[in-house]
């Protein structure tokens, strides 16, 4: 459904998109990862026609965004970070404006705004003026403004900016109930929301990609080894540190013990171990046999937003290596 | 242009729902209403000596009150221009609703067009403060309404043109105070490079006149249809709008 290649977008000074390619398939949900300034919202720019690339090609729906801006236009529906709303409108008035702009008209329009009110939760506030609006009506009227001609692509910048916790589960529904019917692109940097709502993820980062997978490869790509976490307690006596790394180092498949904190008789440790091999039952089965206590055991998995950071971090060192490079003569 | 009817049926909606458009026509109607009383008193006191004189000079309703005062709502109009102009593509793009235009599916030319066209709208409301008082001439006494209609018809055409200076300004920046004070400006400057005329015969003299768009209603007034004069302001009405059309594709690539 989109295919970009190569996308780049090149300020007088900075280039803000380097060279980004990257496809989505019908009626997926992407997240679209990054710290702030990453480049994120410009790449939407990019597939909405808002910007034009400096080079490189984005196909929307088979349409390229330079070349038939006007096909792409009529497939797309765009949130952009801020609610695009004029405040001395109503909402209902705001809706049929859009629907209008999209070519929608007579009977097909008031239905749609209809439609779009109910699907939004927005129908109560019909006829109120929208600078009157609380931040969480105003994204939602943003909402039904992107969705009120059933585009097939739907680009939200940061849908869920500024709700409230109720109001963000809301819309995370919302979104996921449009997927399906539509091919959805939402960028955020909240970790969690790509967790429940995407089913992959681009991450970039300064302007550069820096992994496009399904969550779950990508959880399992950045764990590399499989670690565990283990807490052990003395119950008599103290507790001798050496002795206890040694012995669990002793298990076999552990290639590496970390303690990671120690009070009183009591130490947590990372235990990792070679790729492929489960190691849980042993590492249990050896701490009881020392007659220790086992307060905890479980696998170490990481959360997105520590995979988020360890893909980020390495990229901006090996940037950061390169320029140095560069800079030397 | 179907989509500019939509988006000049939008503005006019902000214009006339915000306190905007009812500010512009109080304003309009108070200063335009002096005008006319003034214009009125002093025709009436003339008669009236004239008659006591013994005097019999035809005294003309068009050339005494209607042409002066057309004039003079030129001159107002300078005024008024910048402030229906300036929120026109500078609030859009404060408030981020230009994305929203840009990425919906109709063309720059389209939302530019609407957008002059409200301008014009509004313009042509403030005209209709004018005819009101006007009515009163007809109904008191006898002008000749086709003079009246050709000074409206340039009227329009010198704002036509101001308007889409003023829509080009406008796309310039976020700020409606900077696009409003550069309007106003411009237009001023437009009114006074005539004055050059009045004492100076040389080309760049004439060229700078030319340039003014007052000169150019001189003849709208008098109640004659020049075509150099209308072509003017059709040239200046595109040139405008070919610029704002412009602007707003350099928007895209820069911002």
């Amino acid at each position: 459904m989109i295919t970009v290649k190569e996308l780049t977008k090149r300020y007088a000074r900075t280039t803000a998109v380097d060279q980004i390619s990257f496809e989505v398939a019908k009626g997926q949900i992407v997240g679209f990862l990054g710290p702030n300034g990453a480049g994120k919202t410009t790449t939407m720019r990019m597939l909405t026609c808002f910007l034009p690339p400096s080079a490189g090609t984005a196909k929307v729906a088979g349409f390229d965004v330079l070349d038939q801006p006007m096909e792409v236009k009529k497939r797309i529906g765009y949130l952009p970070e801020t609610p695009p709303i004029y405040p001395e409108m109503e909402t209902a008035e705001y809706l049929k404006f859009v629907g209008k702009l999209k070519g929608l008209k007579g009977q097909e329009l008031q239905k749609r705004v209809d439609y779009v009110c109910d699907r939004c939760a927005v129908a109560d506030v019909k006829k109120k003026l929208l600078g009157k609006l609380s931040k969480g009506y105003r994204q939602r009227v943003g909402l039904a403004q992107a969705i009120i001609h059933n585009p097939e692509v739907l680009i939200l910048d940061e849908p869920t900016a500024g709700l409230d916790p109720k109001q963000i589960n809301e819309t995370r529904d919302l979104i996921k109930g449009l997927s399906g019917s539509h091919t959805i692109i939402l960028s955020t940097h909240i970790l969690p929301e790509v967790e429940q709502t995407c089913e992959q993820v681009i991450i970039i980062n300064n302007g550069k990609l820096v992994a496009t997978d399904s969550v779950r490869n990508l959880q399992a790509r950045a764990r590399g080894a499989e670690s565990v976490l283990v807490e052990i307690a003395v119950r008599d006596g103290s507790l001798d540190l050496p002795v206890v790394q040694h012995k669990l180092e002793q298990v076999s498949g552990v290639s590496r013990v970390l303690c990671k904190q120690q009070v009183d008789s009591r130490a947590q440790f990372e235990v990792e171990s070679e790729k492929g091999r489960l190691v849980r039952g042993d590492l249990a089965r050896t701490v009881v046999q020392c007659g220790w206590d086992l307060n905890e055991l479980r696998p170490a998995a990481m959360s997105l937003e520590e995979i988020f950071l360890k893909l980020t971090k390495n990229e901006s060192a090996e940037t950061e290596k390169t320029t140095t490079k560069e800079s030397q003569p | 242009m179907r989509n500019a009817w939509i988006i000049c049926r939008k503005e006019l909606g902000s214009y006339f729902v915000s306190p905007v458009a009812y500010l512009l026509l109080t304003m309009f109607g108070l200063i335009f209403g002096f005008f006319f009383w003034n214009a009125l008193a002093y025709f009436v006191v003339e008669g009236m000596e004239m008659q006591m004189r013994g005097q019999t000079f035809p005294m003309n309703l068009n050339e005494d009150i209607i042409r002066p005062l057309l004039s003079n709502v030129g001159v107002v109009g300078l005024f008024f221009i910048p402030m229906i102009t300036m929120r026109l593509f500078a609030e859009e793009k404060r408030t981020g609703t230009i994305e929203l235009l840009a990425t919906s599916p109709i063309r720059d030319l389209e939302i530019i067009v609407g957008k002059w066209l409200a301008a014009m709208v509004l313009y042509g409301c403030l005209l209709l403060f004018t005819a009101l008082n006007f009515a009163f001439l007809f109904k008191y006494g006898n002008p000749d309404w086709k003079p009246l209609a050709v000074g409206y018809l340039g009227l329009l055409l010198q704002a036509g043109a101001l308007l889409a200076i003023g829509t080009f300004i406008s796309t310039l920046t976020k700020n409606q105070i900077i696009a409003g004070a550069a309007t106003f400006g411009v237009c001023l400057l437009l009114w006074v490079l005539g004055w050059v005329s009045g004492y100076e015969r040389a080309t760049w003299a004439r060229v700078l006149s030319y340039i003014s768009v007052v000169t150019h209603f001189e003849s709208f007034d008098r109640g004659v249809i020049d075509s150099k004069d209308a072509v003017f302001y059709v040239t200046v009405i595109f040139v405008g709008l070919f610029f704002t059309a412009r602007s707003l594709e350099s928007l895209r690539w820069r911002s």
